[in-house]
């Protein structure tokens, strides 16, 4: 295991200022995340256009470097796609994690998949792997709407 | 007392990890174990196998017997008067659950109260908020300062003619704070309230005496105390034990059972139900023996010797912070880092064999009072020496570097 490889300089610079913090005005959809094992907590503001795409994206949260950095980088990348298509990166972005050596999606451009590929590192460290995944289970919930906040420990 | 003697008993620390010398500052979520203990759980299985209780075989006798024998070795070790107030269970958390909710059945009413305080871990207040959710009880919280101490007068003035039961840890999990329990317990005395103590971090550094402290109940956990995992213990006064109803049902805690009546086994069995951790219980003997062999007022000065060295050295590291400034403080240091969130910190220092834990240590109600979501935290056991600590302020010092912070 390496540390340079858990905390890359991308991942280091976004956890240090993280982009999208704060609550957005007019969001329409928003949801929170809570991690139990660490307290870790995520509240994610969601504006849709009437185009049914990201027009804004958000967060509020108090988490470690890669959480702080998973969540900072989710909201730039997913600024102007639709909610399919969010979910589809989303998905790419969990079979990084879990299972897979890229990012798989064509809605990613190569600079971004690079950003993406930087939390590549958590895989060795499967303590952390929730850290990473919060902010964009907590997206997926404000899309979908749902009422239940997430909790890490309730997700597949 | 020769540190390196006995540190040399832990085989743990022959192993690498992360290909580097183990410096293990996590005792206060569990111990490591000495190969005196290791031993005896693996020679009980090889050569002395049998379930306790009513079979009548040689095996089953010699393990009745050894069982029994840890039970009077934790009597005397916490210098209880009788052997049948040692009731064992699989944890301190089952133990206080025990307590919780066979009184919670028998003394708790609508519009009662129970006490807790501000330090308690979750186990001495998940419990009680059962009865809270089925007995419409009341929980109170005795405050603690900003230095992490219970503030005693508060706790007085929570007492009223409804107050049921007080549960307070006997030392923090997260501030260190040793707490005045005996001042707690004659308070309550006073009152007429019972008092249940949570001992969970205080048997394997501190000397308890219960007949002293005259606490109602006290519950531990064994793999705390450099035993096996699968061992709690609960002690309680006879005369709470007799009272109160049983809380598993199954076998072994029966006297008769017929279609339309069933009465209970005598003490301790009543609490006793089902096959016992019976391998891991009578391993724990050895685990006393392990604490006899060193000596309890050895062991009390050799961490209070690492513990303020550890204080003294981590105070200078910059942007560190501990949390909490006791009046009285165990080996239990929580702190955090400037910039650094503590589960980075935890990675970081495990890459140098630096076992810590980071979180919240299931004291949400503690956190939030003292505004933290969560801590790092070094607890420190028998085996830990100047050295440990001397890498342990390394590491942290290098954090910092790795996170690219001035």
């Amino acid at each position: 295991m390496d540390l340079k490889q858990l905390y890359q300089d991308i991942i280091l610079e976004h956890g240090k200022s993280p982009r999208n913090l704060g609550r957005c005005k007019d969001y329409s959809h928003e949801a929170k995340g809570y991690n139990p094992l660490c307290g870790d907590k995520v509240h994610v503001y969601l504006k849709l256009n009437n185009e049914k795409k990201v027009e804004n994206l958000t967060f509020e949260g108090d988490g470690c470097a890669i959480s702080l950095a998973s969540a900072s980088i989710m909201t730039e990348l997913v600024k102007g796609k639709s909610s399919d298509e969010v979910k589809d990166i989303m998905n790419a972005f969990l079979n990084m994690i879990k299972n897979n050596s890229e990012i798989e999606s064509s809605y990613l451009d190569d600079d971004q998949k690079t950003k993406l590929m930087s939390l590549s590192g958590v895989k060795q460290f499967p303590m952390r792997v929730k850290c990473a995944t919060l902010s964009w289970h907590t997206l997926l919930s404000a899309l979908e709407r749902k009422k239940k906040d997430v909790n890490t420990e309730i997700i597949d | 007392m020769n540190i390196n003697e006995i540190k040399s008993q832990f085989p743990i620390f022959s192993k690498k990890i992360n290909g580097k010398q183990l410096v293990y500052l996590d005792s206060s979520n569990s111990s490591q174990k000495p190969l005196s203990v290791i031993n005896r759980l693996n020679d009980f299985y090889k050569n002395e196998f049998s379930n306790i209780g009513r079979s009548i075989h040689s095996l089953a006798v010699n393990a009745t017997n050894k069982f029994e024998e840890t039970r009077v070795g934790v009597k005397n070790f916490i210098n209880a008067k009788f052997k049948e107030e040692i009731i064992f269970t699989k944890n301190a958390t089952e133990a206080i659950n025990l307590v919780a909710t066979t009184f919670g059945q028998k003394y708790i009413k609508d519009g009662d109260e129970i006490i807790i305080t501000e330090l308690e871990h979750h186990s001495n207040y998940v419990p009680w908020n059962f009865l809270r959710e089925n007995k419409k009880a009341i929980i109170k919280f005795a405050p603690i300062n900003e230095d992490g101490d219970i503030v005693i007068s508060k706790l007085q003035e929570l007492i009223t003619s409804k107050t049921k039961i007080i549960a307070v840890s006997h030392l923090s999990n997260v501030t260190g704070t040793i707490v005045p329990i005996k001042e707690i317990i004659e308070i309550a005395r006073k009152k007429n309230v019972p008092v249940l103590v949570d001992g969970c971090q205080s048997v394997p550094h501190i000397s308890v005496d219960v007949s002293d402290l005259d606490c109602d109940f006290y519950a531990f956990s064994g793999h705390k105390v450099y035993g096996p995992t699968g061992v709690g213990i609960l002690y309680a006064k006879k005369k709470w034990l007799e009272k109160l109803p049983p809380y598993i049902g199954g076998g072994a805690m029966i006297s008769e059972v017929k279609k339309d009546k069933i009465t209970y086994a005598p003490l301790p069995e009543k609490y006793e139900a089902g096959t016992m951790p019976t391998a891991e219980v009578i391993t724990f003997n050895e685990s006393i023996k392990f604490i006899k062999s060193i000596g309890m007022d050895n062991l009390i000065k050799h961490e209070k010797e690492i513990t303020n060295y550890a204080l003294e050295k981590l105070k200078k590291i910059n942007s560190l912070k501990i949390i909490g400034n006791p009046k009285n403080k165990a080996g239990v240091i929580a702190f955090t880092l400037k910039g650094v969130h503590p589960h980075d910190i935890a990675t970081i220092l495990d890459e140098d064999g630096v076992a810590i834990r980071a979180g919240h240590h299931c004291c949400q109600i503690l956190h939030e009072r003292l505004n933290l979501t969560a801590t790092a935290r070094a607890s420190i056991g028998i085996y830990n020496t100047k050295e440990d600590i001397d890498i342990l302020c390394k590491a942290i010092e290098n954090c910092r570097k790795v996170l690219d912070l001035k």
